[in-house]
This record gives structure tokens, sequence and C-alpha cells, in this order.
């Protein structure tokens, strides 16, 4: 039982199990961080950013100019932004059997496991994840897609001349395995190899495994996952909520009495209150509107912004805004805001409750109804005759690199009267606004994680009751900007084993059964013998049939009668075949019982002498002596078979057979 | 042995009023709990008395499940969980658990409001009974208690409706309801995986029917329509709220579309708007092409299909009305029917099936005078047609569900005896399963052998895998073991492990023969000529010569010495372990009939 842990990213998973005969991968997260090191994608030309100088080494060199560039006091790649990969040398990613996905955020690597690795199995998935997770891939490619580069850059990746960099691109690790954005035709490939499952539902793994989704709360169809033999049970926990936004609830429960618990995808920012940052967001936004600036919500189109919309559903009435124009500027913003109607079964009761009236679950569909949203695949077209300020704009991406919100940072960012609200936690902010600053306009970082803090997970640990928990590094120590707060780590008993990317684990548990199945007609013919009180012993001599690792036990087929007419076979052709093995034997003889025993069978001369471990009986007439002592006897005769076999059975009513 | 027992109490060799109890393992399951069109007294209820006279419901039925919202398989529902007495487990899927309490209600106000029936339920009985529901998820697996659990899979009749696998021990039931295996234009088929039960339970409304192509049905209807609109005449079609009316409403939609036709199509009661509402919301349970398009163009949202006022009936000219219920048994569209039914230039289309008993039943049966209400006599001029547009599986539609589902037997309900006692016998020809068709109230046993599951220890299966690595399918592995039984719980485990978890200890039982031999040679030459011998003979055994003497063949050991009087004489010592006894045994008569005469 192994653990490939293919990336260091703890919230961005991917690991692969052994697991029995199976190879399953835990999620493909795709770390985006990378992108934070290249210049932003401008939908609309942009004077500054096309004008900026090129990077000149030290030594004054200037080879590398056309692919770096200074802004704002940093160097940028200046080429099409890429993203880190899982690791994809540790293990040869086409003996993967299936890939488990937890949420939509874990999958956005899929395509490039899927359709560069051989990768020939099954993706299990729910259909929210599914749905949504498409809806993300589509706004990534697309907004990337619509910005052509001329170049890209590479030749800053060279080992010697990554060094020369200043921080952080000296810095940037396994830039070797950066890669640009996949396509769409790659992105259908991808999903089309998605098989849909619904929570609590039970997969069959080749007969060996099974695999079994389970609400998470952090998202919609959000799952953890349970891997499990007859005898073992891994819980896969990535990204889990305690809290009651949208999604069902997580299920605890069904993670209790785990072997290993693999930890992953926990709260990004510890030490912020989920819902005291969305005050504080609802609070920014109505100053800066009623100031008469505009506000920008880097987002992602689906997720915490159906929470926020929510919020603000309740909130601009009372605020007095009810005059300010929403915007959602997104590719699939349409789409984002209809799919969250239609995904019922996923959702907290109380939502549940509103479709069984039927009401859409979401009150954003009232803010469209009434005008107060509005939503627009870009900023050309529609928009742009619609546009008026000042108002709310939430669009993506939340890197800041590329994406609508792109043009928004260069329109609004020099008036202090505006304000960008960061409320997605994947992304630094300051490393966000670097190639914008100086700014004028005000930043607010209200990061929403909904996802487990540590005093959840401890919590959580004390009620499943794992028996070894495995965790990334990261959750081990303190964060390394606060390394005295102690508390911001797993603590538990026995301690975490943890991983980092590109290393491999060996996970501490042993089988030691395995489910076999009896027919019925074999176990008809077992002869049950009680042992002890409550405890009986049946002897199994049964053939094994062994098929899609499921194993089954058998009558042996009736041995074929020889035929009657035929002479009697020489002794010697007759070599014993396979017959049955006789059974071990236990249990002593009583000698004056066994004595009056070989009496009642005839044997008139038999005398009884005592040797140090027991006695030695013997029948002088037929010159036989049976020794027999507490855990042993022994029949030594001359070669008369039916005299030995007859001795034989009368031992053999002593013992008792196993 | 044991024994899965099944009583329909409703939808017995009948259709109306599903209700079948199930005892598998120990666990009473009910399976639907409907009430029967046809009647309007005692009857339209399952005689719940027969589970038991005098005790609490809760007590007898481990769970109740309902396959879908259609009254003939929900009806009884609040009668049962809130009037009998019934506070267990309720379970059917999301869409059933919005849709239900409304038909329940809207079934309640016709009975109540309009017929003036007292002792019925209320509507607070429907709100207490559905808060004991439990919603359940396509494929999810819900553990009922420890033993029982139960699973559904999509039956694409109507809007959430499910089949039910139902398994507790290694015993299991598939429990169809109703049932459609073609997609239409707004639901998707059904699908089963290959779980093999012990016993399938499948509706048979349409046992005998293999309906053509759905594009010809609804070629005909189109055309039915559009010549009695084309001719000025009215056209009433009474459907269900929810199910074939969508369906129809999309191809009459496209219809008026394509043509540009002007008659005005009308949906009867203020359920229309709701329903397509729930269409909207659970878009994720109806067909592909649906799912697909909804955030483009959303199906549910008609142009041409206005709602209907009471009014509109005697407007002149003419029109299309779809109306509630159904099988004409009450309701608005059997006050149409009366209104339009004396025009021979009015049409009347039923797209669904009909109970026995129903004003429908009676027109489609041929009836053309009908005595209503008050002595009352109805003449029926205007053209009658039925269609059948009701999503139940034909006779090629179950037996493609057999095949899917292997089942082990198979059981009909939901159909009228003629028409079972056909499939019946065609299931089992085909299929060599038995198949049962109990009536109301009849019990059928169905004796279930299932192998029992046992821990084996890894140590042994490994053992005898390694052994059999290149299986012999002439000559199968024997393995050997000792099962081990404590409090329920079954491990096989080989016999030294046995032995040492109860703290035993082994008894060695040994032979040793003397074989006399004529053989005047040395002893070692002796040895020497056994061996060879013996290598001779067992050639797939291994025979080996010791240096300090003695012969091995496998676990049995040879000694020679002389005799102690005669030197020509030796004495061979064979000696074996109980466990090799046959080969010992074998040895010893092979050695007694001496050595080949020549051994070089």
């Amino acid at each position: 039982f192994f653990q490939y842990c293919l990336s260091g990213h703890p919230t961005l998973p991917c690991n692969v199990l052994k697991f029995k005969s199976t190879t399953i991968m835990l999620d493909c997260g795709l770390d985006m961080t990378s992108t934070l090191n290249f210049l932003p994608l401008p939908l609309v030309q942009s004077p500054r950013l096309s004008k900026l100088p090129g990077w000149v080494l030290k030594d004054g060199s200037t080879f590398l100019d056309k692919e770096l560039k200074e802004c704002s006091g940093h160097v940028f790649v200046d080429s099409v932004p890429e993203f880190c990969l899982p690791e994809t040398e540790l293990l040869d990613l086409s003996t993967v059997d299936v890939i488990l996905i937890s949420n939509y955020h874990c999958m956005m690597a899929l395509p490039y496991i899927t359709e560069y690795t051989g990768f020939t199995g099954t993706v299990y998935a729910t259909e929210p994840t599914v749905q949504i997770g498409r809806l993300l891939m589509e706004e990534l490619v697309n907004s990337i897609e619509r910005v052509p580069k001329a170049q890209s850059a590479s030749m800053w990746k060279n080992k010697e001349v990554q060094r020369l960099l200043p921080a952080p691109l000296k810095d940037a690790v396994e830039v070797s395995m950066w890669r640009k954005c996949y396509t769409m035709p790659e992105v259908n490939a991808a999903l089309s190899k998605i098989q849909l499952v619904g929570y609590s539902q039970k997969i069959e793994l080749f007969g060996a495994v099974q695999v079994t989704p389970l609400s998470s709360g952090y998202a919609l169809g959000s799952s953890n996952w349970i891997i499990q033999s007859h005898y073992e049970k891994v819980s896969y926990v990535s990204g889990s909520s305690l809290l009651t936004t949208h999604p069902q609830p997580m299920d605890q429960a069904s993670l209790k009495n785990s072997d290993v618990l693999i930890l992953t995808g926990l709260t990004q920012i510890p030490t912020a209150n989920p819902d005291g940052m969305v005050g504080e967001f609802c609070s920014n936004l109505a100053m800066t509107v009623r100031n008469g600036g505009n506000v920008l919500v880097p987002c992602y189109p689906s997720g915490v912004i159906y929470d926020l919309l929510e919020c603000l559903y309740q909130y601009i009435d009372s605020a007095g805004l009810s005059n300010v124009p929403f915007y959602f500027i997104s590719p699939v913003a349409n789409s984002s805001l209809e799919f969250s109607q239609i995904f019922a079964e996923w959702l907290c009761h109380n939502k549940q409750t509103k479709v069984y009236l039927p009401e859409p679950p979401f009150p954003h569909a009232e803010l469209i109804q009434t005008n107060k949203l509005k939503h627009y695949p870009s900023i050309h077209g529609d928009f742009s005759n619609d546009f008026k300020q000042p108002c709310v704009v939430f669009t993506g991406h939340p890197s800041l690199r590329f994406g609508d919100v792109v043009h928004f940072m260069e329109l609004w960012g020099k008036s202090s009267l505006n304000t960008v609200i960061f409320t997605e936690p994947d992304f630094s902010y300051l490393d966000a606004l670097a190639p914008y600053q100086p700014l004028a306009m005000k930043c607010v970082y209200c990061p929403i994680d909904t996802r487990l803090n540590f005093i959840q997970v401890s919590k959580l640990l004390k009620e499943v009751q794992p028996l070894h928990v495995v965790c990334p590094e990261q959750y081990t120590q303190p964060p390394p900007t606060q390394s005295h707060r102690t508390d911001l780590m797993i603590d538990c008993q026995p301690p975490p084993m943890s991983y980092r990317r590109a290393e491999v684990l060996t996970l501490p548990y042993k089988r030691r059964y395995e489910k076999i199945e009896i027919m019925p007609e074999l176990a008809d013919s077992l002869v049950p013998l009680e042992i002890k009180p409550g405890i009986s012993l049946a002897t199994v001599s049964a053939v094994l049939h062994t098929k899609d690792n499921k194993h089954v036990l058998q009558l042996p087929p009736k041995p074929p009668q020889p035929p009657a007419s035929k002479k009697r076979k020489r002794v010697s052709d007759d070599v014993p075949e396979c017959k049955p093995l006789k059974p071990l034997l236990s249990g002593s003889i009583p000698v004056d019982q066994f004595v009056q025993t070989l009496e009642k069978h005839g044997f008139s001369d038999v005398k009884v002498e005592d040797t140090a471990k027991g006695h030695i009986v013997l029948l002088q007439e037929a010159e036989t002596l049976i020794q027999i002592e507490e855990d042993s006897t022994h029949i030594i005769c001359d070669n008369d078979e039916p005299l030995r076999v007859k001795l034989r059975d009368l031992v053999l009513k002593f013992l008792q057979k196993f | 042995m044991p024994e899965i027992k099944v009583t329909p109490l409703g939808a017995g060799q009948d259709v109306g009023r599903s209700c079948i109890l199930v005892s598998i393992a120990g666990k009473n399951v009910m399976l639907d709990c409907g009430m029967h069109m046809g009647y309007n007294d005692d009857r339209r209820f399952p005689d719940f008395s027969y589970i038991t006279q005098n005790g609490r419901l809760t007590d007898f039925l481990d769970c109740v499940i309902i396959s879908h919202f259609h009254l003939d398989h929900c009806g009884a529902l609040p009668y049962f969980s809130e009037m009998v007495g019934y506070d267990g487990p309720i379970y059917m899927t999301h869409p059933t658990k919005a849709i239900c309490p409304i038909l329940l209600e809207d079934y309640r106000k016709i009975t109540v409001d309009k017929k003036g029936e007292t002792n019925f339920f209320t509507s607070q009985m429907i709100k207490d009974c559905m808060k004991k529901v439990i919603a359940v998820h396509l494929h999810q697996t819900v553990q009922v208690d420890e033993e029982l659990e139960i699973k559904a899979y999509y039956a694409g009749h109507v809007l959430g409706a499910a089949m039910f696998q139902i398994k507790a021990g290694c015993e299991s039931v598939v429990y169809t309801g109703d049932y459609n295996m073609t997609p239409d234009r707004h639901l998707g088929a059904a699908w089963i995986d290959k779980c093999r039960p012990d016993l399938l339970i499948s509706e048979s409304t349409y046992a005998t029917t293999i309906r053509d192509s759905k594009r010809c049905r609804e070629r005909d209807f189109l055309k039915k329509v559009h010549e009695t609109v084309e001719r000025g005449g009215k056209v009433l079609i009474p459907v269900f709220a929810l199910g074939r009316a969508q369906e129809l409403c999309i191809l009459l939609e496209t219809f008026w579309e394509r043509m540009n036709l002007k008659a005005p199509i009308y949906f009867s009661t203020g359920l229309t708007e709701k329903a397509n509402h729930y269409y909207k919301l659970f878009i994720t349970w109806t067909n592909q092409k649906i799912r697909k398009t909804f955030v483009q163009r959303n199906m549910f949202e008609f142009k041409h299909i206005k709602a209907f006022d009471r009014a509109f009936a005697d407007n002149p000219g003419p029109m299309v009305v779809f109306a509630t219920p159904g099988m004409l048994h009450a309701g608005q569209s059997l006050q149409i029917f009366r209104k339009w039914a004396g025009n021979e230039k009015n049409m009347v289309i039923m797209p669904g099936y009909c109970v026995q008993g129903t004003v429908g039943h009676k027109i489609l049966s041929g009836q053309r005078k009908l005595e209503m209400e008050g002595r009352q006599i109805l003449e029926v001029k205007m053209q009658v047609e039925y269609m059948s547009f009701s999503a139940h599986a034909d006779a090629k539609g179950i037996m493609q569900l057999i095949r899917q589902a292997e089942p082990r037997n198979v059981l009909l309900v939901h159909g009228e005896a003629k028409k079972m006692e056909f499939l019946k016998q065609k299931i089992e020809q085909e299929f060599h399963v038995n198949c049962y068709m109990p009536a109301n109230g009849e019990t059928t046993t169905i004796f279930t052998n299932p192998s029992i599951p046992v821990d084996i220890s890894l140590g042994l299966l490994k053992r005898e895998t390694a052994i059999g690595l290149l299986p012999d399918v002439k000559k199968p592995k024997l393995m050997h073991g000792t099962l081990i039984m404590k409090d329920n719980s079954f491990r096989l485990v080989s016999p030294e492990q046995a032995l040492k978890e109860l703290g035993l200890t082994e008894h060695q039982l040994r032979f040793t023969c003397r074989v006399h031999i004529q053989d005047p040679r040395k002893e070692h030459e002796t040895v020497l000529r056994v061996y060879n011998h013996l290598k001779g003979v067992l050639k797939d055994y291994s025979v080996q010569h010791l240096p300090d003497g003695s012969i091995t063949v496998e676990s049995i050991l040879i000694q020679a010495t002389a005799h102690s009087e005669d030197q020509g004489t030796k004495v061979l010592l064979v000696s074996w372990t109980y466990q090799d006894e046959e080969l010992g045994s074998y040895l010893t008569s092979l050695l007694k009939k001496g050595l080949p005469q020549s051994t070089s």
C-alpha cells in the first residue's frame, strides 16, 4: 500500500494510491500560482503594458529582454501564462486505473493527465463537479485564447539562467513542469472519460476495491472518498466544510473506523473567520458605492459567488443599494447561474425545501428577474452599451493575470474612489496586484475560505478516530509567517505522517483476511463440531475458484466411477492422485480406555509398558507396538494393511480432526 | 432454507392501488402505497389490516418505498401513515418528494370538496406524512438499518420515477415501479446494471403489446389533432398534470410552431405552470438533449400553450385542451368531456391507460351511452381515440430489462391477469427462470440459496493461489482449511492456525511398517535398488537418496536393515504420518511385491 505524492500544494492535491491491485489517483489539482510570474493579458491594447522595458542583467547583457519585462519594480515573464503540473515522472501514469475527483477546483489538471500520459482508465466525479468544472475550464481556456500572444518564453527557464534572475522568479520551483493551457477539444476529451456518481454510491473497482463519494460540504457536489476493501478502509478527505453555506452538509459519520485518513484541502486562511469576512465584504462594498466609486470583485464563476450574491440580496435594500447595478462578467456567467438552480439534490436542506415549493433555490434568480444583477459573456458586446457607473463587477480571473478583470484593473486602478475586494483565497493579493502598482484604487482583502480550520480538524479527528493520519507537510508545522502559532497545525496521536511533492509513502497497515464465498452445496456438506462452548469448527476441503478478484469455494467434483467391466488395475498403475488432504489431529489418548477398546475389538494379548513420556502398548501376537505420548502416537507393525487400518481407526476415535 | 415472501395488497393481477409487501432476510418492506381509481369505497386503498390487526404498523414494517408520484402508487400514503399509523421511514426520490404532496392535495380536494366525503385525510395529514419521507439520490446506497439497504435506479416513467433494489444479507429484490425502456421527448430510458437479484418484481401494464415506433404514434397523434382543429372541432386530451402532459405539450408546441397554427391550446389546471417549474428545477432528471440545451432554451417554457379558464369550454371555434385527470374519472377533464361529448366534430384522445370503472375505460371499451350521476344518460357522439403514450415498457422492454438485470426469479404485478399469463410463459421460456403472478392477498414464496461469505486468512489463500499458479481445469486443486464459527463470525484458516488459535497442540499420528524383501546383496546395494525402482515408478514425486542411507519419497522415510536371522532378507522400515497415509500405504504395497528382477 503506497501513496505517490504528485503535488506539494496542500489545497490542490494530486496523490496516487496503490491499494490492493488497483492504482487510484486522488484528485488532480493544477497549481496556478505560477501565473503570478507572468504579465497580465490585457483585453484592450494597453499602452502601459505594451511599452514596458525589457529586463537587463547586471552585467548589461540583454539576451532576455524579449522574454522578461520590468513592471512596477518587478520582473515578469512576457509570455502566455503557464501552470505548474503535478509530477508526471514519479510513476507511469498510464497505469492509473481510476481518478477520483473531490471537487471542481481539484480537477483542473485533468486534461494534462488524461490526454498526455496514456491514461486509459475511468474518472469518477459527481454531476455538479463535472458541470461546474467544465465551466471553470471553459472560462480558463477562453480567457487565455482570446488574447493571442505571439511568443512563449522558455529561455529564462534554463537552470543556469534562472539562477541569475531576481526573486521571485529565481526561486520559482519546478519551472520545467510548467505548461501552457490546454484547449477545448482536450477539455472535452478529458471530460468524456468521467463517469457520474452520486453521494453514497458504492462503486466496485475490479471486484477488489469499493470506492464511495461522500458529501464534503464545501461546494456543489464536492465529495470526500472512502476507498475500502472488506478489511481495510482509507478515507480521503479533501476540501471539506462544516459551515452552513449552500452545499449539502458534510457526511462525517461515514469516515469512522478508517485505517488511514488522508487529509488535504484545509482552509488557506486559518486565522480568518468566513462570516466576519462576508460582513466586511458587504460594508466595504456599500461604502465605496455610496461614495460614488466602483467595486471590482475578482472571482471564480462558481462557488463563493453564490453566497456573496445571496448576502447582497438580503443586504442591498437595507443598505440603500437598490439602484446600483451588479454585473457578473464571464463567458460562463449565464451557465453558472442557471446550473446552480438545477442541483437541488446537492444543496443544503433549506435550499432543497425551496425547490419543493417549487422555487429556485438561489435568490440570484430574483436579482436577475428584477434586473439588479446582469450577466454578460464579456466586456465586449451588450455590456458596453448597458455599462453604468458606479457599479459592482464580479469577474475573473482571481490571479488578475487574464480574463475581463485585467480590463477593470486598468480602467479603475487610477481612482481612489474605486475598490477591489479580494474574496478568493488561492492567490496572495499583493502578488496579484504587483504588475498594477502604483494603484490609487483601494484594496480590501476579505478572503473567504470555508474549508476546515485546525480546531475543526482536531474535533473531526477525535470524532472519527482514524488509526493513522496522512497529510501534506505544511499541516504538520505552524505557517512560516506565524511560527509561534502552534495551534495552526494538526495535532493528533499518533502524529500524522506527512508528505511532500515527489515523495512515496508506505501506508501503515497490513491485511490479514480476504472475503471468500462458500457455495450452498458445500456449506450443506460441512459438519460443524463444537470444540469449546460457542466455538464450532468444520474442516473444509474444497475447490477454490478465483475470478475478477472474487474467491469462491465449491464442492470438489465426485471422482469418476471406474467402469465395472474392466479388470481391476494393478496397484502399481494406480499411483495415488491428488486426494483430499488428511486433516490435522489434536487431543490425547487415554491409555486405559484405549486398551479396553483394543480388547473389545479382539486383541487379547495387550501389554502396557510405562515409558518416560508415556506408554508403549504391545500386541505380542501381531508383533505390533504402539507408542502413545501426550502429543503423538506411533504405530509400528508388520506390513499388514488391514491390521494397520484397524488400529488407525481405533486411534482416531480418540482424536479430533482439524 | 432462506426465502423471500411477496404479497401484493394491490396491483396483484390488476392495475391500480399498487402496494406490495416483501419479506427478505427477516426484513419487511412495503413497496408503494397507492389508491385505486376504479373504486370509491374501501377498496380504493390497500387493506393494511393484512399487515397487522391491532399492532402498530411501525413494528411490522422496516421501511416503505414509493417508486413515483402517480396516485396509484402513492395515493394511500397519508391514510396509511396518519390514519392507520406508521412512523417508520418512507423513501422516495427528490422529485417524487416534491411533487407527491401536490397531487395528494389535489386528490384530497376532489374527494372532500367536490364529492363531499368526510372521513378522508386532511391537508395537515399530508404535511405530517411528508415529514416522514427521506429523499434518496439515484444510485445512492441508503442504509435503512445495519442489514437492510436500498438503491434507486432511473425508471424514466415520469419525472423522478425510480426502480429500487432492496438488499438484505446476500439476498436482493428489485422492484421496477412503472418504467419505460425507450427515451421520449422529455425523459430518458430506464436503466439498471447486471445486479442479478434473487427476484425482480416488474410492472406488466403492456405485457402483450409491442408498440410500433414512437415516431409513428406521434405522427398519428398530430394528424388527428390537426384534422379535428381544421374542421373546427375541439380536442380534449385528458392527462395527469405531470408526465405525459409535458411530453405532449412539447410535441404540440413544436408542431404549432412549424405549421404556424393559430387555434388555441390550453392547459387546464393551475398546476401547469407549477408543474413546468418542477421540470425546470429537476432538469437533471430529464433526457440528455433537454439537459444539454437548457441554458440556451428551456423546453418547458411554452409559447403557444396558455392557461385554461372554465368559461373557455363554451367558446366557439376549434381549440385543444389538456385537462386533468387522465382517466376521466372526476374533475375538470370530466366536466369538459360532458360538455363536448354530444358533438361529432369533437374528439377526445386518451393518451394513456385507464383502469376499470373509470369513464375513460368505459368509452375506450366502446360504450357510447354512459350513466352519469343522478341517472342522467350521456350520449357520446364525439370521436374517441386511444393512443398509448403512457410511458410503460412494452413486452419487448420488459424482456430487455430482465436481460439487463439477470434475476433468478421474476414476479409480475401491475397488469391484467390474462396478459400476465402470456408474458409469464414467454419469460419462463426465454430466460429459464420461474415467473410468478400472485393475486392480491396471495403470498408467493421464493427459496433462495445464498452462498455464505466467510473471512479467509490471507496466508491460507496465498498458499492456495501460489500452488494453483497454473490452474488445471481437469484436476482442480483442493484446498484444505478449518472453518471457525464463533458468534456469527465465520473464518476460514489453515488447520495449523486453527489449532494455534484454540490453544491446542497437534497430535502426531505416525505409522511405521516393516516390509521384508528377499535380497542377498549388501544393505546399501539393496537401498540403491529400492531407490532406482521407486524413482522409476513415481515419476511425479520427489524421491531422494540421503547421505545417511535412507530414502525419502516426499515426506515418507524408508530405511533398510538386515534381518536379524536371515541374511538374505532385508527389512525395509517405511515410516509416514497420518497426513501422508495414501502415499505411505501405497509404498508399502508397492515394495511388498518385491523388486523387479533386472536392475542394472
